[in-house]
């Protein structure tokens, strides 16, 4: 079982640049914006390299998030098991959670009603609940 | 706006046009030399990523592998080592240039491979009994499965890496998403078989269990049961793998067997299996046909195939559909349902293509784990 498998990098060289290019320009069209509104030159303009400028800032800061290495679960759910066990006599039924060593027609424990041994008639995955 | 947005096309006169020029043509040049090697290795990390969580399902999977030996089968020693061993086990299939005799020398080596596991798993576990030894073995497979899968997908990446042979990593990525669905089927099929759920496989297995509740039960074959049971004054001879341990028996062993008793006097054999599902189709779903509905390596089906052709014998076929994860994982409500509809159909079956007292075989085929009789 020997791995050699090297861990992923937590951002990509590639990405990063391509981040820190596109920052760069936000920045650059930001210092345009600020110093044409302090010289209150082209003031249209300026306000237009302002929104530029700080779209890109943000998409440039979203795209860093998203790249962060996140830890690696294994999120395998567990689905719930309902085990039935009915009695053979007088039909009284007992759902519970399924149970080591618990299997289809097992005889286990009386019944609560009439002390016949209740048979498990069932064992199957509960349906998942749609969001 | 509109100045702004001319600035970034070609001719543009302020700072930002001539930066957003070069890197427009900087972009170009890079991805006319280098957009396969690019495509490349986003392909290689998402090859990479997919890797690390297989490798993670599978050191889950033998980690569960090893705590249920631990608990169940109470060994002496670590069976850390054994364990191990056990997961890089193979089994060599026979050479097949002369195809004549090849199921028998097929069937042999599955035998061996068969016995070699079992007596590996009741080293390790000694404690445990029959019915947890072969939910241990199949608990062993399921990791053997995920360990292999692994190994697979990482020779292919560093392959890939290797040789930076664009078609290697293609290929690879490709069948990554049928890949890793049948990973996490088997790692929750682990599971299922370390506390021994019935899984969706089962449901053959289920149908013929509840056939034959009530009527006593005969070791027929290897691991296979059969229970003489009347059904509309037929005589119905149902069979299953012995259960509730996670156990396919040799069903065509088991057919073959009643075959010779009723010296091929059988009017139909009724197989119940589980089927894999297409997409758009729903879990549980019914089809009947005919033909021997067995999977497995073929030995089987081979075996009952040749039994029936013999005696000229008819054989239907009644699926219940599900899709791989639902087959080995534990069994779900909308399969265990369809348990009553398949016995009306095997009911209507017999009616329709047999008369009063004639000899009727029901097989249920599956992993009958988490089912007895």
């Amino acid at each position: 079982m020997t791995d050699s498998v090297k861990p992923v990098r937590k951002i990509s060289p590639f990405l990063l640049v391509i981040i820190l290019i596109g920052f760069i320009l936000s920045l650059s069209a930001l210092f345009i914006a600020v110093q044409s509104l302090i010289e209150q030159t082209d003031i249209l303009n300026s306000y237009s390299f302002l929104a530029i400028g700080f779209f890109g800032l943000a998409l440039s800061v979203y795209m860093l998030l998203q790249t962060r290495g996140k830890p690696m679960h294994v999120t395998l759910e567990l689905p719930k098991v309902i085990t039935t066990l009915e009695c053979p006599k007088c039909d009284f039924k007992n759902i519970r959670d399924f149970q080591k060593e618990d299997y289809i027609f097992k005889e286990t424990v009386p019944c609560q009603k009439c002390n016949e041994t209740m048979t498990i008639t069932a064992i199957y995955r509960e349906a998942k609940k749609k969001k | 706006m509109l100045p702004q947005l001319a600035g970034l096309l070609p001719g543009g006169d302020n700072i930002v046009s001539l930066i957003f020029q070069v890197v427009f043509t900087g972009f170009f040049v890079v991805f006319m030399f280098y957009g396969q090697r690019i495509q490349m290795m986003v392909m290689l990390r998402e090859v990479e990523s997919h890797l690390r969580r297989l490798k993670l399902i599978r050191d889950d999977g033998r980690k569960v592998a090893m705590e249920t030996i631990k608990e169940i089968g109470k060994p002496v020693g670590d069976p850390t080592e054994r364990i191990d061993q056990f997961l890089e086990y193979i089994a060599i299939a026979p050479q097949s240039m002369d195809p004549s005799g090849i199921v028998w020398k097929l069937e042999h080596v599955l035998d061996v491979r068969d016995v070699r596991f079992k007596d590996e798993v009741k080293l390790m576990a000694p404690e445990a009994d029959e019915a947890q030894l072969n939910n241990l073995e199949n608990t062993l497979e399921a990791a053997m499965a995920l360990n292999m899968i692994y190994k697979v997908i990482r020779h292919f990446y560093l392959l890939g890496k290797k040789t930076l042979s664009l078609y290697i990593i293609m290929q690879i990525q490709m069948v990554l998403p049928l890949i890793m669905q049948q990973a996490e089927a088997y790692a929750q099929a682990l599971r299922a078989f370390s506390v021994g759920q019935p899984i969706g496989d089962g449901a053959g297995a289920l149908v013929a269990a509840t056939l034959m509740q009530g009527y006593e039960t005969r070791e027929i074959a290897r691991d296979v049961v059969a229970a003489t049971v009347p059904i509309d004054g037929r005589t119905a001879y149902v069979l299953k793998a012995k259960g509730p341990g996670g156990n396919v028996g040799k069903p065509g062993d088991g057919i073959r067997q009643i075959i010779k008793e009723k010296k091929g006097k059988i009017s139909t054999i009724i197989m119940i299996d589980a089927a894999l599902k297409l997409e758009g189709e729903k879990p549980g779903e019914i089809a009947e046909g005919v033909g021997a509905a067995i999977g497995g390596p073929g030995v089987e089906q081979f075996k009952i195939e040749d039994a029936i052709l013999k005696n000229k014998i008819p054989v239907n076929a009644i699926i219940v559909k599900q899709d791989i994860g639902d087959a080995v994982s534990p069994m779900r409500k909308e399969i265990f349902d369809a348990v009553d509809p398949v016995i009306k159909r095997i009911k209507r079956l017999i009616l329709e293509r047999t008369k009063k007292g004639d000899n009727v075989i029901i097989a249920g085929i599956g992993n009958t784990i988490g089912i007895g009789q």
